[in-house]
């Protein structure tokens, strides 16, 4: 009875989705008010039928209700109760249906916060984030439906994916889909805007926080999932150039490029035209993420589903919603570019370079995932694009990004002063050339990513750092740091941490399979693994062949580390659960391999990877950044209600705030 | 012209996408090409199932065509091609030659018993490497040799009575066409 | 019936997700860490033709297996990387290289990025210049200095 409840309510999501993409924007379109009142009510109630669909599949999934055929796929009496909210979003269905409702969080959320905000322009936002919710119901109901009975019940279901039964899968997907799907308001903003021909930048400022704010959760989920893959999948690896770990890469580097193009449209007028069509790219790779993952077009790890007419349907979906918007693009750009003039060397030229750097690097993940699909068009073979490929081109391609970082925050608008900038960071420079010096001394092998690391990092640690001490020395008391320069600072420094982390790792990490008898112990990295058997264990639901290995360091015991072998119920295939003794400066991490002789050998791999948290630090300070400058006053405290369209020039606005 | 760029640039990526799923409907996805077709078959050596004391080697098989295939006990798709190889690529007459590949011969040899025995002689490759060097990476395959120890044609997984019309049938058409 | 051997390949995918790095732990005699080293490195930049969202190094699967024992006695043997590379690609197809050859199929792949930054590059710098140009003449058309004050944030 309940699953049918659940999917009515889907359907009468779907009508009001149908209706708040429309009329408000008649409404807009026509100036009526009254239907452009509609917009929020109707926006308000597609999220009470969407979270009421979403409560309902929840509630089958903690009841165990087999009779729900996605329910029976993806649990099973043995599953613990905490794992059960997890599996709602564990495969394609569930997890569609929470993009939809982290769709309708996200427009409940404008609709409450944008009272300020001119009537008809919230009514176009709405209206083009009702129409992207109407594509994913429609999409869900007609292809992927999660309510589909499977009668009569079953007594038992099929088990959730070992590998998803895991703290870390609770929170990835809904933290990346909250920065994935929250692109769509900066989506809609800037459609809103073309639409509604506001070529003033008011807007814009509006965008900013939510966009910051959608950027940040992506920058965690894509943290959460390096992590998760980190501790879960057992090859000591945190980022493998996956093409579904790219489509969320790819929405990354374009939302990094958009929250610094917006800052200087917001704030000096220019780049209009790049803030526009980024905020359009940035959503337009989600969706087209949704679609690679779940099209079966590239085979990959996530990969969701692989059916051929889903894959059409979202294709084509894709097609009207990004070539719709690149159409209006077309047609309503400014079409002389606008904004305060600067001169060549200026903040504005470095973040001219920041966004024509970053997008190039998401064209060159996008050229490199697709390349298998283009060398099968082109008839040139099967060609593979991995790491190597990948990896290679990001660095060159973040080789001047790193350079130019520290400049930033010290150039001027409209005319920076290199010579006096070179100045103040020559202390960054020399420390960061002296110390990896002494690093490539310390080590015993040094290697040149190892030194590069340590260089770029300090370089662009010192360097932020360096400004945060100008500011303190400079400013008036009351007015050093606003909470946009202090998001900046802590992102940046971020930065400048996760450098540290991925290229000390890369440099000083050791790897080894070993043979190990019980008793035996191996030396490897300056510690001491000693094994001592594996015995039976027992978990919730699995079985477990456990080993036993204690760390020592100089004869002192670290840690002892409990790798398993995990025997799901059901028909699943062992799973291997690796343990790790985590560290600031040093993770150990062990997993078993298979039993070798009958007297007890098992081959064991064994980890020492320096450094490696740092990677996950630094994109956590890079989010905390994110949030922070959402924060900022000056995105709250507005003057009066901005009438529209804007008679009194953009510039004014933006002067009466940085006056604050 | 600058800003419809976008826009071309996107419906490029449509199309490209577009293709890939048209592309997915008619080709096994994980499929790796053989880089070996139309290049000599490589060298190989290996014991007879039933007999270990002799072997036979590609030089012996020269002369004539041949259709290799790749099975072994553990491969669930090779039984349902069994019946298949049996009733309709054996009369066709080409001489069929059996690679036991990583099995242990034991189990070849009940397997063959239980669901029958259609090849002309059958070699073990019991650690792979032959297959190795064919290129071989699941189970079951075919290759077609021809009367100069020259590979043209591979199949990547089991035969069915349409493919082995669609695409063995023209290419033993050419091996007779190529006799002189 | 192709349904049975997606069956086969969707088995053999669903042993390397969930059986991760299982077999794929695989301890070889090498004589020094040097060695060990250039196996793991050579492994990692070679696609599993099975498992194929793997690489060599962490594929399950016994042909993997069996490729890493191939690496390996091909190391031991003098061969170089890149023959060891030649000798895998010829059998199985620059598929297995996660690295793209450098050839004219993979021209596009090796050359767009760079192409991409040039041509943004150019555009840049002309639209820099007309602006910078745009800038001085407007100042000193109103006599006004640049638009830039002390709390430039």
């Amino acid at each position: 009875m309940l699953p049918e409840l659940g999917q009515f309510a889907l359907i009468l999501a779907l009508l009001l989705a149908l209706a708040q993409c429309v009329l408000p924007m008649i409404g807009a379109w026509r100036g009526n008010a009254a239907l452009i009142a509609t917009a929020r009510p109707i926006a308000t109630g597609q999220f009470v039928f969407v979270a009421l669909a979403f409560g309902v599949l929840t509630y089958a999934f903690l009841t165990q209700d087999f009779s729900v055929r996605y329910v029976a796929q993806n649990s099973n009496l043995a599953l613990p109760w905490y794992y059960r909210f997890s599996a709602v979003w564990g495969a394609h269905e569930g997890s569609l249906l929470l993009w939809v409702l982290i769709l309708d969080v996200w427009t409940l959320a404008l609709a409450a916060f944008s009272r300020r905000l001119p009537d008809a322009f919230i009514a176009r936002v709405l209206g083009v984030l009702g129409f992207v919710s109407l594509g994913f119901l429609a999409f869900t109901i007609f292809t992927s439906n999660p309510f589909v009975r499977h009668l009569p019940a079953l007594a038992d279901g099929a088990d959730l994916n070992p590998i998803l039964q895991d703290p870390g899968l609770i929170m990835h997907p809904p933290m990346l889909y909250m920065g994935y799907v929250g692109f769509s308001v900066a989506f809609a903003f800037a459609i809103a805007a073309l639409l509604g021909g506001e070529l003033d930048v008011a807007w814009i400022r509006w965008a900013r926080p939510w966009t910051n704010v959608a950027w940040a959760f992506l920058t965690l989920g894509i943290t959460l999932g390096s992590w998760w893959a980190y501790y879960v999948l057992g090859w000591g690896g945190w980022w493998f150039w996956d093409p579904v770990e790219n489509a969320s890469f790819m929405p990354w580097l374009v939302g990094t490029a958009l929250i610094h193009s917006q800052a200087v449209t917001e704030k000096r007028g220019s780049f209009r035209a790049w803030t526009l069509l980024l905020s359009i790219f940035a959503f337009s790779l989600s969706l087209l993420g949704t679609f690679l993952v779940r099209s079966g077009v590239l085979t990959s790890v996530h990969a969701f589903a692989s059916d051929p007419k889903r894959g059409l349907f979202i294709l084509a979906f894709l097609t009207l919603v990004v070539g719709g918007s690149l159409t209006i693009y077309a047609l309503r750009a400014p079409k002389v570019a606008g904004g305060k003039p600067f001169q060549m060397l200026s903040r504005e030229t470095l973040l001219l370079i920041n966004n024509l750097l970053f997008a190039c690097a998401a064209a060159m993940v996008l050229l490199g995932t697709l390349y298998p699909l283009i060398g099968d068009a082109l008839g040139v073979g099967r060609i593979s694009v991995g790491p190597p490929y990948f990896g290679f081109m990001f660095v060159l391609l973040m080789l001047p990004v790193v350079l130019l970082i520290p400049f930033g925050p010290f150039f001027r608008w409209a005319a920076g002063d290199w010579r006096a900038t070179l100045r103040v960071l020559a202390p960054a420079l020399a420390l960061a050339v002296v110390c990896a010096l002494m690093a490539s001394l310390l080590v015993g092998v040094p290697s040149v990513r190892g030194i590069a690391g340590v260089a770029a990092s300090l370089w662009v640690g010192i360097g932020i750092a360096l400004y945060a001490l100008k500011r303190w020395r400079e400013a008036p008391r009351g007015r050093r740091y606003t909470q946009e320069m202090l998001g900046m600072i802590a992102a940046h420094f971020g930065v400048a941490i996760f450098l540290a982390g991925v290229l000390v790792t890369e440099a000083t990490s050791v790897e080894s399979d070993v043979r190990m008898a019980p008793g035996e112990t191996k030396h490897i990295a300056g510690l001491d693994f000693k094994f001592n058997g594996v015995a039976a264990a027992q978990g919730p639901n699995f079985r477990a062949q456990q080993g036993v290995i204690e760390v020592s360091r100089d004869g002192k015991i670290i840690s002892t580390l409990n790798p398993q072998k995990r025997q799901y119920s059901g028909n699943a295939p062992v799973q291997t659960k690796a343990d790790i003794q985590p560290g600031l400066f040093r993770d150990v991490y062990v997993a078993l391999g298979e039993s070798l002789d009958d007297k007890g050998a098992w081959a064991v791999r064994i980890y020492v990877k320096p450094f490696v948290r740092w990677i996950w630090l630094g994109g956590l300070l890079m989010m905390l950044g994110g949030f922070v400058a959402a924060t900022d006053r000056r995105f709250r405290a507005l003057p009066a209600r901005i009438e529209a369209p804007a008679t009194r020039p953009a510039l004014a606005t933006t002067e009466t705030a940085l006056a604050q | 012209m600058n800003r419809l760029l976008p826009l071309l640039g996107f419906f490029a990526l449509v199309g490209l996408l577009g293709f890939g799923i048209w592309w997915n409907t008619h080709h096994e996805t994980n499929e790796v090409p053989s880089p070996l077709i139309g290049k000599p078959a490589p060298e190989f050596t290996l014991p007879l199932l039933y007999d270990s004391t002799k072997s036979l080697s590609k030089a012996d098989l020269l002369g004539k065509p041949y259709l290799v295939n790749v099975f072994g006990s553990w491969c669930a798709t090779c039984q349902y091609e069994h019946p298949i190889l049996t009733a309709k690529v054996k009369p066709l007459g080409i001489k069929l030659i059996g690679m036991a590949w990583k099995d242990p011969p034991e189990d070849s040899k009940r397997w063959l018993a239980r669901f029958g025995d259609p090849y002309d002689a059958i070699v073990s490759d019991a650690d792979g490497r032959t297959g190795i060097d064919f290129g071989v990476y699941m189970a079951p395959e075919s290759f077609l040799v021809d009367a100069q120890g020259v590979i043209r044609y591979k199949r990547i997984g089991m035969f069915t009575p349409e493919l082995i019309e669609r695409e063995l049938l023209p290419e033993l058409a050419k091996l007779q066409q190529a006799k002189p | 019936m192709m349904r049975r051997a997606l069956s086969i390949v969707t088995m053999m995918l669903a042993v390397a997700l969930f059986g991760s790095a299982a077999h794929a732990i695989d301890p070889l005699p090498f004589k020094d860490r040097a060695e060990e080293v250039r196996f793991q490195n050579l492994a990692r930049q070679l696609r599993c033709l099975v498992c194929q969202n793997q690489d060599l190094a962490d594929s399950d699967a016994d042909l993997a297996k069996d490729l890493r024992m191939q690496v390996f006695e091909m190391m031991r043997a003098g061969k170089s990387d890149v023959e060891i590379k030649d000798f895998l690609v010829a059998r199985y197809n620059d598929f297995v290289l996660y690295d793209p050859p450098l050839k004219p199929g993979t021209y596009l792949l090796w050359f767009t990025p760079f192409a991409l930054v040039a041509i943004g590059a150019v555009a840049v710098l002309r639209i820099l210049r007309r602006r910078a140009r745009a800038a001085v003449g407007e100042a000193l058309a109103r006599g006004v200095p640049i638009d830039n004050r002390d709390d430039d944030w």
